[in-house]
């Protein structure tokens, strides 16, 4: 938790109301994003007991299992689900977009749009993660035969739960992490994982505070629990006895349809918070670098749609030491470009990486944007500027800082001089994003008067590291697999 | 002092104890009035109600039935796949058979327990239904798990069995951590009565077995917890307990915690013996949301890295008014301020439009 972060909580009590701790969108939202509220019966291993999934707020489709412990009803239901999601998955495979790759030499395909499937809050993702781990390994074939959607459905919903692993992927998104993204209410963390708590908080009733309304939401008689799990009196009191009632009345529609209308009163609030919060995220504008992260969704999504059709198997149960090596590389990668892109899109999360000391802003007084360094074998274009900042300097001579304006540009320091009066003279070298000739083009040098961000935080390529293939893991690590653990 | 402890809870009698009541014990021992309600056994879900506060700990009866399913099928046929389960998961052969102890029923558990537990023999033995005890707060609490203790290659293992799935070699790290707290209580009872009985209590290992249902069926796992790290917490927070004159002493005269009494009175009384409120409270003690209302306006009720990224100023009024510079900081709390200042005119800076 970051002071500044922290701080707007504070306010958020204060105020009785949230308070924004981002300016710009950091998620990709979709026009059309799928919306699953997700319910499990208490105590079993992720037994689905009903859904309601749609991708706009008027259409919503109520699944339910009536007997949540039979296992063919439970099957049924992941057939039903898939005939929803699969068709929309399929309806983003229309246009592909050429992209250069190996510098140019070569071009690979993508979708020009992907699936955004959006969840209450992290449990719904465990949810997903959990009913695609139950489904995908299943045949259409053998003695527990299923419908054929239904194996699919699960590796598409494991590749989506994966996906909610990567920081910065918006293909499946807990809502009640991307307001807190943006929005800082004024409880703690643990009350923030309720979605009526948060839209409590976010957008209050008229005449009430966003604690009175984040406590009303608290009360599962007033407004029901966001799921999977659901509230343990509704269970005993009225789901059991619904249940029953259905399973002594064989097959009665009119038992059916008052256990289903029971789900749904339980379902249907959240329904309704899931797109006040999508609207609530629309209003933000979209930060710059939010469109690049949403082209490595589409990437993926692009890339796990051949595989597919490739007639590829499903994810393993667990990584091989390579596979899992090469996860992890890939998740902390992108939590550090996650993190320098907000802050480069945001001044409000920029703000953050000032008070920690890893950035400073101040305002060019001297500027040389012609100065050549002819000291080496051919002389290069390298200006100097003078920044003149009131905020704390701890980054060595030396240090490469860089400006959110100008992300192509690398700035050396050479001198930090504390003046007397609270301010701090940075001199800096710049070099790169000013063409290749010895006169930078116009508006390629900080010019004198600028009020101008330095950050440590680099949004550079890092480059990957090279791993073995699984055939040659060493032994350290377990040795080569002896056999394809599916 | 027991008399004390009576007249706090209203005369009634202590609200007994079971594995998870001691477990939660080791929840927030930093908190004071939890230590007192919690010595003096009294009725905090009463309390709560009462107090117009009440707490939501309800289970769902389809979570009951599952578990009682599960654990009857686990217990089965005289414990045989028991005794499979845990010998395979102990690394060690499986006995041709075992004797299975039942130690429930109404009469005399306790001497029946005694005798069972501690009689001696190496032969592969599961107990069931043992009736252990511990001394919490000065007072002998009797525990009546529903777990077996397994005696195998003469070494005592708890054996703990849960209806949470093992998915893949996963099970929810919350739902563990709990299993593992709550085991440890009967680990520790369990070498109380062999030490009592002058045997060594190393006999009873800290490796617990925990079963499980494996994956999305009914077929049990068994896992092993080490339970070293629950078992010092337990001890040092029962030392605490025990220590409860300590406690009583810091009490104002006519402290009452009797869910009769006049709510306005109640919480009066409960507001002079100070709770150490967090988050983490509401899921697991009964007055929790009492406290929680106590402390709206105080960064904690924020949650501790809250606090502690606010410089560890306590009341949001102060953090705000340092931060807009309206108040001269208390010598101790310049670094804070100097800190809230700068965060409030950033953001201030930023939320004003400023490009960074």
């Amino acid at each position: 938790m970051s002071t500044l972060r922290a701080l707007a909580r504070a306010q958020a009590v204060a105020a009785g109301r949230a308070q924004p701790v981002a300016t710009v969108r950091h998620l990709h939202l979709s026009d059309r994003p799928l919306v699953l509220v997700p319910l499990a019966l208490a105590g079993e291993a992720n037994a689905p007991l009903a859904v309601l999934v749609g991708a706009a707020p008027d259409e919503a489709r109520l699944l339910v299992v009536p007997q949540p412990r039979n296992r063919d009803q439970r099957f049924a239901f992941a057939a039903e689900l898939a005939g929803i999601v699969l068709p929309y998955l399929d309806s983003f495979r229309g246009v592909t977009e050429a992209v250069a790759v190996d510098r140019g030499r070569d071009v690979r395909h993508r979708y020009v749009d992907a699936p955004q499937l959006l969840v209450p809050n992290p449990a719904g993702i465990t949810f997903l993660r959990l009913f695609g781990r139950s489904t995908r390994f299943r045949r259409p074939d053998g003695d527990h035969p299923v419908y054929p959607s239904v194996p699919l459905l699960g590796r598409w919903l494991t590749f989506f739960a994966e996906r909610a692993e990567q920081p910065g992927s918006a293909a499946l998104l807990a809502m009640t992490d991307a307001l807190t993204l943006h929005w800082a209410t004024g409880q703690s963390a643990v009350e923030d994982l309720h979605l009526p708590a948060v839209l409590g908080w976010l957008d209050p009733p008229p005449g009430s505070t966003g604690a009175e309304a984040a406590l009303r939401a608290e009360d599962p008689a007033l407004v029901p629990p966001a799921g999977p799990a659901t509230d343990p009196d509704f269970d005993n009191h009225r789901l059991a006895p619904a249940i029953e009632a259905y399973a002594g009345a064989e097959d009665d529609p009119a038992a059916y349809d008052e256990l289903a209308g029971l789900l749904r009163g339980q379902l249907a609030p959240t329904w309704e918070l899931m797109w006040r919060g999508v609207g609530l995220m629309r209003a933000l504008p979209p930060g710059a670098r939010v469109a690049g992260r949403w082209a490595g969704d589409r990437d993926a999504f692009t890339g796990y749609a051949e595989h597919v059709d490739a007639d590829g198997g499903p994810q393993p149960r667990r990584d091989g030491a390579v596979a899992a090596a090469l996860r992890l590389q890939r998740l902390e990668r992108a939590l550090t470009a996650w993190a320098v892109q907000r802050a480069y899109d945001d001044p409000l999360v920029m703000a953050e990486h000032r008070l920690a000391g890893e950035a400073f802003v101040g305002e060019v007084t001297l500027a040389d944007p012609k100065r050549v360094d002819d000291s080496g074998r051919r002389p290069v274009l390298r200006p100097r500027i003078q920044v003149v900042t009131v905020e704390p300097v701890p980054m060595p001579v030396g240090a490469t800082l860089y400006s959110p304006a100008r992300p192509g540009q690398k700035a050396t320091v050479v001198f930090v001089t504390p003046g007397g009066d609270g301010k701090t003279e940075v001199v800096l070298e710049l070099s790169g994003g000013m063409g290749r000739g010895l006169t930078a083009p116009a508006g390629s040098v900080p010019e004198v008067g600028e009020r101008i961000c330095l950050t440590s935080l680099s949004d550079g390529y890092l480059p990957g590291g090279v791993f073995p293939t699984p055939e040659e893991t060493p032994w350290t690590h377990g040795g080569p697999p002896e056999h394809h653990d599916g | 002092m027991e008399d004390r402890l009576g007249e706090i809870r209203g005369g009634g009698p202590p609200r007994r104890h079971n594995a998870r009541t001691i477990a939660a014990l080791t929840g927030n021992p930093g908190c004071t009035r939890r230590a007192v309600l919690d010595s003096a056994g009294a009725d905090k879900p009463a309390l709560a109600e009462r107090l117009g506060f009440p707490a939501r700990f309800g289970q769902s009866r389809f979570a009951i039935t599952r578990g009682n399913a599960f654990e009857a099928q686990v217990k089965a046929d005289g414990g045989v796949e028991l005794l499979r389960l845990v010998a395979e998961r102990l690394g060690v052969p499986v006995p041709a058979g075992a004797t299975w102890t039942d130690l429930g029923g109404d009469d005399d558990r306790t001497a029946r327990s005694r005798a069972a537990l501690t009689a001696g023999g190496d032969g592969p033995a599961l107990f069931d239904h043992p009736l252990l005890g511990l001394d919490v707060a000065g007072r002998r609490v009797h525990l009546e798990p529903d777990l077996v203790a397994a005696r195998l290659a003469g070494r005592f293992h708890v054996v703990e069995i849960k209806s949470f799935p093992v998915i893949d070699g996963q099970a929810d790290p919350a739902k563990v951590a709990a299993a593992a707290i709550q085991s440890a209580v009967y680990v520790l009872a369990l070498r109380e009565l062999l030490a009592a009985a002058g045997r060594d209590p190393e006999l009873v290992s800290h490796e617990v077995v925990l079963i499980c249902p494996h994956d999305f069926a009914n077929r049990p796992v068994a896992s092993l917890l080490d339970v070293r790290r629950q078992l010092l917490v337990l001890r040092r927070q029962l030392a605490r307990m025990a220590r409860v004159d300590d406690l009583l002493e810091t009490l104002p005269a006519g402290f009452t915690a009797d869910p009769a009494a006049d709510p306005a009175t109640l919480a009066a009384a409960l507001h002079e013996v100070p709770a150490r409120y967090a988050p983490d409270c509401l899921a697991a003690c009964e007055l929790a949301f009492f406290c929680r209302h106590e402390a709206r306006g105080q960064t904690g009720a924020l949650g501790r890295p809250v606090r502690e990224a606010l410089g560890g100023v306590p009341a949001v009024a102060d953090v705000l008014a340092l931060a807009e510079g309206v108040r001269t900081p208390e010598p101790e709390q310049a670094e804070a301020a100097a800190l809230l200042r700068a965060a409030a005119r950033l953001r201030a800076d930023a939320l004003a439009g400023n490009p960074a």
